[in-house]
C-alpha cells in the first residue's frame, strides 16, 4: 500500500499529470485556453510516430520470439472478451439499454494509446521498461473490441440499431490512421533498428516529454469541456462504472501478462491497455455502426471519468500490483 | 446581368459519414460539390466545439450542392439515406446561378 502511495503522489506532481490538471481546469473554468484542431492532430501523429518507431527499434534489438506471438494472440483475444465483461457490468451497474450498454463496451476493449503513452513515461520514471513489442500489442488491440460490440448488438439488441458490417467499415476500422501510422512506425523502427533511431532520436527522444504535456493540457481541455457539457448523462452507477471497469480490465492484463511471462514493465504496460478506454478510434466507429448509441455517454465516460482515473491513480496502482507480483 | 434559378442544399453531417455522403451524391449523378468544414456548434446534444479534437467522431462537416431544381427530389433521396439515422440537418434553399448550364 505504501508503494502505491508513494508511486501515486511522484506520479501526480509530474509534469505531464499537472498539465492535464491545468487544462481540466481551465476548461471547467471556462477559460478561453484552446489547442488548435491541427495543432492536436500533429501531437497525436508525432507521439503515434515516435513511440510505434522506439517500440519497433527496441524489437529490433532483442529479436522477435513466441512472447510476442503470444502477447499478440492474447491481446486481441482480450479486446474481444473484456467488452463483454464491460457490457455485463454495464447493465448491472448502470440500467443502459442494449444499444448504449454495447457502444461504451467497445470502448472498454480497445485501448487509449495516450494511457499508453502517458503508462511507458511513468515506467521510465520508475526505472522499468516494459517489452518493445507492447506497441504492437497497443495496434492489436485497437479494433476487436468493435467487433465484439456489433456481436453484442446482433446477440442482445435490435439490429436495427446497427449498421450492417460492410467492407467499407471494415477496412475504416482496420485501417484506422492510427493503427496505420503506429504500426507503419514500429515496422520501420524494426527494420532499421538502434541505426535508425540514432539518426532520428534528436526528434523522437528528448522531446517527446515536452509535446507529451502539451498533448495532455489539450487533453486535460477536451476532458474539462466534454465533462462540464455532458456531466447530466452520467448517472452515479455510470460514474462508478468508469472506475470500476479499468480496475477489472487490469486484472485481465495481469493475468495475461503473468501467464505469457512478461516482465514486471511489460505486465504494468498489459493492464495499463486492458485498463484504458479508447476515445479516438472507437467513437468514430461506433458513429458509422451504432449511430443510436448517445456519444454524449461514450465519449465523456471514457474520457472524462476512466482517462483521468487511469493517468492519476491507476497506472501508479497497476504498476505497483505488477511490481509485487513479478517480483520486479 | 442574366441569372437562372436553383436549389442550394446544404447538408451538416458528422465528419464519418463524408465519404458515404459523397459517394450517394456521385451515384446520384451529383457531382458538384463543395465541402466545408464547421469549427463548432449547438443541438440537441448541446454545444460541442472542434477546438483540440483528435478523432473525427465529434466532428461534423457541411456539404453544399447547388443544382436546378427538376434535379432536387433525386438529391435529397440519396443524401437522406445517409444522413437519416445520423446528427446532422439538411436544408434547401432557393438561390441564383449565373451560368446555369454549370450545373
Amino acid at each position: 500500500m505504501d508503494q502505491i502511495l508513494s508511486l501515486a503522489a511522484e506520479n501526480l506532481l509530474s509534469p505531464i499529470i499537472l498539465f492535464f490538471v491545468l487544462g481540466f481546469a481551465a476548461a471547467y473554468a471556462k477559460s478561453d485556453l484552446t489547442v488548435p484542431e491541427a495543432v492536436a492532430k500533429a501531437m497525436s501523429l508525432y507521439l503515434l510516430f515516435a513511440i510505434g518507431f522506439k517500440g519497433g527499434a527496441s524489437v529490433a534489438s532483442h529479436g522477435v520470439d513466441t512472447t510476442l506471438i503470444l502477447s499478440l494472440v492474447a491481446g486481441v483475444a482480450l479486446s474481444f472478451v473484456l467488452p463483454l465483461v464491460a457490457f455485463a457490468l454495464l447493465r448491472v451497474m448502470s440500467g443502459l439499454d442494449v444499444t448504449n450498454a454495447a457502444a461504451v463496451a467497445a470502448h472498454y476493449g480497445s485501448i487509449s494509446i495516450v494511457t499508453f503513452v502517458a503508462g511507458t513515461s511513468v515506467l521510465d520514471s520508475a526505472g522499468l521498461a516494459g517489452e518493445g513489442f507492447m506497441v504492437a500489442v497497443a495496434a492489436a488491440m485497437e479494433a476487436p473490441a468493435i467487433l465484439a460490440a456489433l456481436w453484442l448488438i446482433a446477440r442482445y439488441g435490435d439490429k436495427s440499431n446497427s449498421e450492417e458490417m460492410d467492407g467499407e467499415l471494415l477496412r475504416e476500422i482496420l485501417l484506422n490512421g492510427s493503427i496505420v501510422l503506429l504500426i507503419g512506425s514500429f515496422l520501420i523502427g524494426a527494420i532499421t533498428g538502434a541505426d535508425g533511431l540514432a539518426r532520428i532520436e534528436s526528434f523522437i527522444v528528448a522531446p517527446f516529454q515536452g509535446v507529451l504535456c502539451l498533448f495532455l493540457l489539450d487533453m486535460g481541455l477536451v476532458a474539462g469541456r466534454g465533462l462540464r457539457s455532458a456531466a447530466g448523462v452520467l448517472r452515479p452507477g455510470l460514474l462508478a462504472f468508469g472506475i470500476v471497469m479499468p480496475l477489472v480490465g487490469s486484472l485481465f492484463g495481469l493475468a495475461a501478462g503473468m501467464l505469457i511471462g512478461l516482465s514486471a514493465g511489460g505486465v504494468a504496460l498489459f493492464m495499463v491497455l486492458s485498463a484504458s478506454a479508447s476515445y479516438i478510434a472507437v467513437p468514430a466507429a461506433m458513429r458509422v455502426a451504432l449511430p443510436e448509441a448517445n456519444p454524449s455517454i461514450y465519449l465523456t465516460l471514457s474520457l472524462g471519468v476512466t482517462f483521468p482515473f487511469n493517468l492519476t491513480l491507476g497506472i501508479p496502482i497497476y504498476l505497483a500490483i505488477a511490481r509485487t507480483v513479478t517480483g520486479g | 446581368m442574366q441569372t437562372h434559378k436553383a436549389k442550394r442544399v446544404e447538408i451538416i453531417i458528422e465528419s464519418m459519414m463524408e465519404r458515404r455522403l459523397t459517394e450517394a451524391l456521385r451515384k446520384a449523378d451529383v457531382t458538384g460539390y463543395t465541402i466545408l468544414p464547421v469549427k463548432g456548434g449547438s443541438g440537441r446534444s448541446g454545444e460541442w466545439s472542434r477546438a483540440g479534437q483528435v478523432s473525427r467522431a465529434g466532428g461534423m462537416l457541411a456539404v453544399v450542392c447547388i443544382i436546378k431544381p427538376d434535379r432536387l427530389d433525386a438529391l435529397l433521396d440519396a443524401a437522406f439515406a445517409v444522413v437519416e439515422r445520423h446528427i446532422g440537418v439538411v436544408s434547401v434553399t432557393d438561390c441564383e446561378v449565373l451560368r446555369a448550364e454549370r450545373f
